[in-house]
C-alpha cells in the first residue's frame, strides 16, 4: 500500500502525479521533452538509458515500463533491450552507446563518479556534447522519478502483460494522465 | 572544468539550463511548485530539506546554493540552516519536520529506504500526506539536480560571498529561466 493515499489501483507515477498534479505536470513535461524531444539520441536510446538506471536502482516499476517502451521503439531489435539489462558490456550495441550508458551508471552512483576519462572515452567514439548532456540528464531524471515511485511506495504491477501494455503507450509520448 | 563546452561565465546549474534552455523549462516549474510554497511546509522547510539532501550527497554547489536561499527565508539565520543541514536530530526545529528530514534522508539512499514507520511517526507528529509527499518529491528532485551538476563537472563558485547574491535573486524572483538569461548579481 502507498504511503499516502492516493487512487486505488492506478499505478506508480501515475497515482501521484494525479495526487499532485502541479507538480506532475513539470515532470511529464520533463519526460517527454527528454526522452520524446530534439536529440541527437533515438528515442530507444534514451528509453533504454531511463531502463538500464531505473534497473540499476532497482525500481521494478520505473525498469519495467521504460524496459516495454524501449522494446516498442526498437521494434525488431527489441532484444537488445533484454541484453543490455542482463550484461551491458556483453550486449551487441555500439561502443558509443556503451561509453554513455557507463557514464548513466556512473551517475546513478552519484555525479562526482563520473571521470574525465569517462568523457574522453565517449568522445573518442564519437559522443558530442549533447549526447553526453542528454545522457546524464536523463541518467539523474531517472534518479529522481526512481526515488519518488518508491519512496511512496506506489502500487507495482507484476503482471508481464501491464507493462507492455504501458510501454505501448509511452512509446506514443509522454502527457499529464488525467483524472 | 565542466564536462562539455558551456557558458563559463554562468556557475553550477545555470550553465546547464543555459545549454539546454528545453529542459531547463520543466526543471524551473518543478522546482518553484516544491519550493516556493507555504502550504504546509514553509519555504524556509522546504529549502533545508533540499539543502539536507544536497549535503548528503555531498553536492557543494547544491548545498551552498540552497542554504543560502534558506538563510534568506529566515531573517540571516545561517546557523540554524548550517545545523540542520549536517545534524537535524540536534537543530531547534518541530519534531515533525525531524521526522519529514529523516524520511528525505532515506530518499537520498534510495526509495526503499523509506519505512512504513518512518512515515507512521511523521504522521503522528502532524505530517499530512502533502506535507510526505512533498518531502519525497524535493528529496527525489534533489538527487537529480545534484547528480546533473556534478555528474557534468558544473563550474563550483569557491567565493562564498557569491552565493547569498544568487540567493536572493531566487528569494526575490523565484525559480526559472531568468537565472541564466538575466545578468548574474554581483556585489556593488
Amino acid at each position: 500500500m502507498a504511503h499516502i493515499q492516493v487512487l486505488e489501483g492506478v499505478p506508480g507515477i501515475r497515482s501521484l502525479v494525479l495526487f499532485r498534479p502541479e507538480t506532475g505536470k513539470p515532470l511529464y513535461d520533463l519526460a517527454q521533452v527528454l526522452l520524446r524531444g530534439e536529440s541527437p539520441l533515438s528515442e530507444a536510446e534514451r528509453e533504454l538509458i531511463a531502463a538500464y538506471v531505473s534497473h540499476r536502482n532497482e525500481c521494478m516499476f520505473c525498469m519495467s515500463s521504460h524496459a516495454a517502451a524501449a522494446r516498442c521503439l526498437y521494434g525488431d531489435q527489441k532484444n537488445t533491450v533484454d541484453e543490455v539489462l542482463a550484461d551491458m558490456q556483453q550486449s551487441h550495441i555500439n561502443d558509443k552507446l556503451k561509453a554513455l550508458l557507463h557514464i548513466a551508471g556512473k551517475v546513478q552512483i552519484l555525479g562526482s563518479e563520473v571521470t574525465p576519462e569517462d568523457i574522453v572515452t565517449a568522445r573518442n567514439l564519437g559522443a558530442t556534447d549533447r549526447e553526453i548532456h542528454d545522457t546524464v540528464l536523463i541518467a539523474a531524471t531517472f534518479c529522481m522519478f526512481n526515488r519518488y515511485v518508491d519512496g511512496l511506495a506506489s502500487l507495482t504491477p507484476t503482471e508481464p502483460e501491464v507493462y507492455a501494455e504501458m510501454g505501448e503507450r509511452m512509446a506514443k509520448g509522454y502527457s499529464l494522465p488525467q483524472p | 572544468m565542466p564536462h562539455i563546452n558551456v557558458d563559463e561565465n554562468l556557475p553550477g546549474i545555470r550553465a546547464l539550463m543555459a545549454f539546454s534552455p528545453h529542459t531547463a523549462a520543466p526543471m524551473g516549474i518543478l522546482a518553484n511548485e516544491l519550493l516556493r510554497s507555504n502550504d504546509g511546509l514553509t519555504m524556509a522547510e522546504r529549502e533545508m530539506i533540499a539543502t539536507h539532501v544536497s549535503y548528503l550527497n555531498d553536492c557543494f554547489y547544491c548545498q551552498h546554493s540552497h542554504g543560502a536561499i534558506a538563510v534568506c527565508y529566515l531573517n540571516g539565520d545561517k546557523e540554524l540552516v548550517n545545523q540542520v543541514t549536517t545534524n537535524p536530530d540536534a537543530a531547534p526545529v518541530s519534531d515533525k519536520l525531524k521526522a519529514l528530514l529523516s524520511v528525505a534522508a532515506s530518499v537520498q539512499k534510495g526509495g526503499k529506504y523509506v519505512t512504513t514507520e518512518q512515515i507512521e511517526h511523521a504522521k503522528n507528529l502532524g505530517a499530512s500526506d502533502r506535507d510526505i509527499h512533498d518531502t519525497v518529491l524535493i528529496a527525489a528532485a534533489f538527487c537529480m539536480f545534484n547528480r546533473y551538476v556534478d555528474g557534468l563537472a558544473a563550474t563550483t563558485p569557491t567565493d562564498m560571498s557569491s552565493y547569498p547574491l544568487r540567493a536572493q535573486q531566487i528569494a526575490d524572483y523565484g525559480y526559472g529561466n531568468h537565472i541564466f538569461t538575466k545578468p548574474q548579481p554581483v556585489l556593488v
